[in-house]
Order: structure tokens, then C-alpha cells, then sequence
């Protein structure tokens, strides 16, 4: 039997990562010997300020070149997407930001009305759909940049803080759609500083220092028998779990 | 005292009666200015969209020379039409001289580098703020330009009408290629200078009249798009 290699195939979102560095100024700021990321459901990126997370994440997502190494995501033509920590919206309306994202990633003429009152109503945004996007409140400009990210149905999701800026409500509304996402068959990966929210939506946890991986670990291990110092300590600097 | 009143009062006289050389004469700016900055723009933006995205050799240089040709001087550019299209010059065949065409070419190349590169600076802008959002998209390179001319598109018309606010104020490319021709190539502010020389002030006031409407017409246009951007952009 030949290796199976539809698009559907089980692991298809499977994230593998070797010998990877990245080197700027004469500095390895960030160097993986391996990872491998198959868990189907959410995957945290945890670690303190500087510590390489969002660089590990461009890096996945394939906007920056790794030095040295490489990543692999699912098949290497898996549909992939990214939120960034900052919503980088049009000035346009909430509607053309989806249909934007629709029509530059080929999805067909005739799926695109289809798709976007699916997308703008997975979003809690249907009655926002004519409003400039850049007029939203900021939890709603991430919801926003979420469901425009879903645009191409990504196998992979990769979100970078999305709930850092957002107020405890913005927060849970946001946390509420990834988990949705999620369930629906869209592997994420996602940095963050909320220990609660990782703890509650995350399976396993990656925890990144100076460029490094210290620890995988399933998500309940993470947070009560952290192997290394670093976590530890990171784990003591940060609020009690709820 | 007495005779500027009277200049005043007959130069508004002109505009209100409808003056037939008086209206051919800024018609002629109009059309001139407008087609200057038309042409401009449409090599203009998609030029300076190119040196916002595209790194090639000679880049650097190259946008140092496109802003350094916004301060050309309109009377050495008039010059330098002058004697491309003079008989003897190079395209002297074409018989371009003194007409409305020759003022256009000439007004085009005051216009061009100020549209090129304030466009540049914009679009360099957008892209840095854009850039990594679009690579997510799968728009990379010359496919992100037009996307990034969209969401500049404010501050594209105001870009717009500073070239054009070159032009219409423009006087001494067009005397010197347009020549000043009475019903052929006089336009507002030529026809200003010449009248005013002649003692013939309730014209020169007439045009001038319209000249500053003119450019107060456009910065109205361009505050409100502000206002329009605002009100999509929030910023
Ligand atoms: N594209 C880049 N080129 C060079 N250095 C970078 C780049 N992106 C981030 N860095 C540097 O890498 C280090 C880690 O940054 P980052 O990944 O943003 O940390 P964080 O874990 O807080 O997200 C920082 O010192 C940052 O300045
Ligand atoms: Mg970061």
C-alpha cells in the first residue's frame, strides 16, 4: 500500500520542527533541536517576556526564514493561519475584511457569500458586517481577526496573545471562540500569558526560555509537577490558578 | 485707492458675467493641470508603490533622486522642455511647442516626483504595518501593491492634490513652453502676469479670484476625505 497522502489523512496538522535556530546580531535567539507538536487539541506556548514565543510562531507559520533548520506543518501544503497579537484589520468594513480574506486565498466565487455569513456569525459580528472594522471595540476587532483567519479553513491555527489586550470580558468571549474552533477540528497553537486560560483550553504546554524548550508536557503535569527550575519559577511569578 | 476699488469691482464684474476670455482662460488651467496630474498619477503611484516593495539594486538611489525632483524648479523645467521640443531639439519633429500639450508634458514633470514620492513614503508605511498580516494571506510582493494603494487611498488624494496644487499655481514651466499665446496656451496664472504688466489689474484680480477658490476648493475636498477616513479608520 502506498503512503497515504490525502489532505484529510489523520496527523495531517502534525507541526515538526528540527534543528531549527534562528540567529540575529551574532545571538542565537532561538535554537529547537526538535519538536514535534501532534496533540489534535490546543497547544500552549508559554514563557516569559523575550523568551522567543512569537518568534517560534512566525517562524511555524513560515513569515520569517530560520537561520538554520526546519518546520514542517502537516503536509507542507496544509492550510495554515495566523492572528497576531495586534489586529492588523483593513480600513475597510467588518465584511471586506472576510471577503478579503476569502478572495486573495482563491476560495471559489460562489462560496464566498456562504462562507462570510458563516464566518461573521461564528464571530458574534453578523450586525457589525457594514461597520469599518477599525470602529470595533477591541474584543470585537479580535473576534474579528479570528474568524478572517478561518477564511481559508486552516488545519493549523496559530494565535499570538490574541486576549492580551482585551478587558476579562472581551477575554472569555475570545476564549469561547478558540475553544469553538478548536472543536472543530482546527489544531491551535497559541501563546499566551493567561495561565488560566491555557490550563482550561490547552492539552499540552510548551514551555519556551531563552530560546529553548524546557519542557512538553501534558497541561495538568505542567501546572502541578513543572520539571524544570524555570517553570517553576515562572509558574511561582505568575497568579494562582482559578 | 480709488482705481484698485475700481479694479476689484470690474474684476468681479468679469466673473459674474461670464466673461468669455476670462472662463476659456482657466478652463485651459483646468484642463491642462488636471491631465498634468491624471498622467502622473498613473505613473506615479504605481512607481512609487514599486520602490515602497520591490529591493532591487540602485533602490536607494533611485528614491533619493525621485525626492530630491520634487524641488525642481518649474522655470528650469520649462527650460529643459523648451529645448526638447524645440525645432532643433530632439523632438522638435513632433511640433509640440507652444501648445497646451507642451504645457502638460512640462507640468507633468514638476507633478510626477511629488506623487512618486509621497507615495513611496505612504505605501512604505502601510506596508510595514500590513506586511506580515498579508504574507499570512499568501499576498507577497508586487500582489500586495494594489491592496496597499486601496488602504491608502486617503492619503492618496491628498497626495493627489498637492501635485495638483503644484500645477494649477505653477507659472514659469507654462510660460516658457505655452508661450503665452492669447486663445492658445494663456492660462490663469500666465494670464495673470501679463495682464498685471499691462496695468490690466480687474483681469489679473478676476483670475486670481478664482485661482485662490480654486485652492481652497481642493483643501475642502481634501478635509473632508479626512473626515471620511476618520470615521472608517478611527485613527
Ligand atoms: N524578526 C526578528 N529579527 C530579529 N530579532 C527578533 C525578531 N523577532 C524577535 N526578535 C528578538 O527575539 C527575541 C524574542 O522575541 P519574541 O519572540 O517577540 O519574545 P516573546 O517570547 O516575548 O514573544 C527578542 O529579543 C526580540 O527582540
Ligand atoms: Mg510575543
Amino acid at each position: 500500500m502506498s503512503e497515504a497522502c490525502g489532505a484529510d489523512r489523520p496527523g495531517d496538522a502534525t507541526i515538526r520542527v528540527r534543528g531549527l535556530k534562528f540567529r540575529s546580531g551574532g545571538q542565537d535567539l532561538l535554537e529547537i533541536a526538535d519538536l514535534k507538536i501532534d496533540t489534535p487539541a490546543p497547544t500552549m506556548i508559554l514563557g516569559p517576556n523575550g523568551a522567543g514565543k512569537s518568534l517560534l510562531l512566525r517562524l511555524m507559520h513560515g513569515l520569517i526564514p530560520p537561520s538554520e533548520g526546519s518546520v514542517r506543518v502537516g503536509s507542507g501544503g496544509t492550510a495554515q493561519a495566523m492572528v497576531f497579537q495586534a489586529p492588523i484589520l483593513l480600513r475597510r468594513s467588518v465584511a471586506s475584511n472576510i471577503m478579503y480574506a476569502l478572495k486573495v486565498q482563491h476560495v471559489a466565487r460562489k462560496r464566498r457569500e456562504g462562507r462570510l455569513n458563516e464566518l461573521l456569525e461564528l464571530g458574534g459580528l453578523a450586525r457589525r458586517a457594514r461597520q469599518p472594522a477599525r470602529t470595533l471595540s477591541g474584543g470585537e476587532q479580535q473576534r474579528l481577526a479570528m474568524v478572517r483567519a478561518l477564511a481559508n479553513e486552516p488545519k493549523v491555527l496559530f494565535l499570538d496573545e490574541p486576549t492580551s489586550s482585551l478587558d476579562p470580558h472581551g477575554s472569555q468571549q475570545l476564549e469561547a471562540l478558540i475553544a469553538k474552533v478548536a472543536a472543530g477540528g482546527t489544531k491551535v497553537v497559541m501563546v499566551t500569558h493567561d495561565l488560566g486560560l491555557a490550563s482550561r483550553l490547552g492539552e499540552e504546554i510548551v514551555f519556551l526560555h531563552h530560546g529553548q524548550v524546557r519542557e512538553q508536557t501534558p497541561e495538568a503535569e505542567f501546572f502541578e509537577r513543572p520539571r524544570s527550575q524555570e517553570a517553576r519559577s515562572f509558574l511561582s511569578r505568575h497568579l494562582v490558578l482559578p | 485707492m480709488h482705481d484698485f476699488a475700481q479694479a476689484f469691482a470690474q474684476g468681479l464684474d468679469l466673473i459674474l458675467s461670464g466673461d468669455s476670455d476670462l472662463w476659456k482662460v482657466v478652463l485651459l488651467s483646468l484642463k491642462v493641470s488636471l491631465t498634468a496630474v491624471l498622467i502622473s498619477a498613473l505613473i506615479g503611484m504605481p512607481l512609487g508603490a514599486l520602490l515602497a516593495v520591490k529591493r532591487f539594486a540602485g533602490r536607494s538611489w533611485l528614491i533619493v533622486l525621485v525626492n530630491a525632483l520634487m524641488g525642481l524648479p518649474p522655470v528650469v523645467v520649462g527650460l529643459l522642455v523648451y529645448m526638447l521640443l524645440s525645432r532643433s531639439g530632439p523632438l522638435g519633429v513632433l511640433q509640440l511647442l507652444y501648445t497646451p500639450a507642451a504645457m502638460i508634458i512640462a507640468q507633468t514633470i514638476l507633478v510626477l516626483p511629488i506623487i512618486a514620492a509621497l507615495t513611496r513614503q505612504l505605501v512604505e508605511d502601510l506596508e510595514g504595518e500590513y506586511s506580515e498580516q498579508l504574507r499570512s494571506f499568501g499576498v507577497v510582493g508586487l500582489r500586495a501593491v494594489p491592496t496597499l494603494l486601496w488602504e491608502g487611498r486617503f492619503g492618496l488624494s491628498t497626495i493627489l492634490a498637492a501635485g495638483f496644487g503644484r500645477a494649477i499655481a505653477e507659472v514659469g514651466a507654462v510660460i516658457i513652453v505655452g508661450g503665452n499665446i492669447n486663445h492658445v496656451t494663456r492660462v490663469m496664472t500666465t494670464t495673470i502676469a501679463l495682464e498685471t504688466s499691462r496695468g490690466n489689474l480687474a483681469m489679473a484680480l478676476a483670475l486670481g479670484g478664482i485661482l485662490i477658490l480654486i485652492a481652497i476648493g481642493v483643501n475642502a475636498v481634501v478635509t473632508a476625505l479626512g473626515l471620511t477616513q476618520r470615521r472608517v479608520t478611527n485613527v
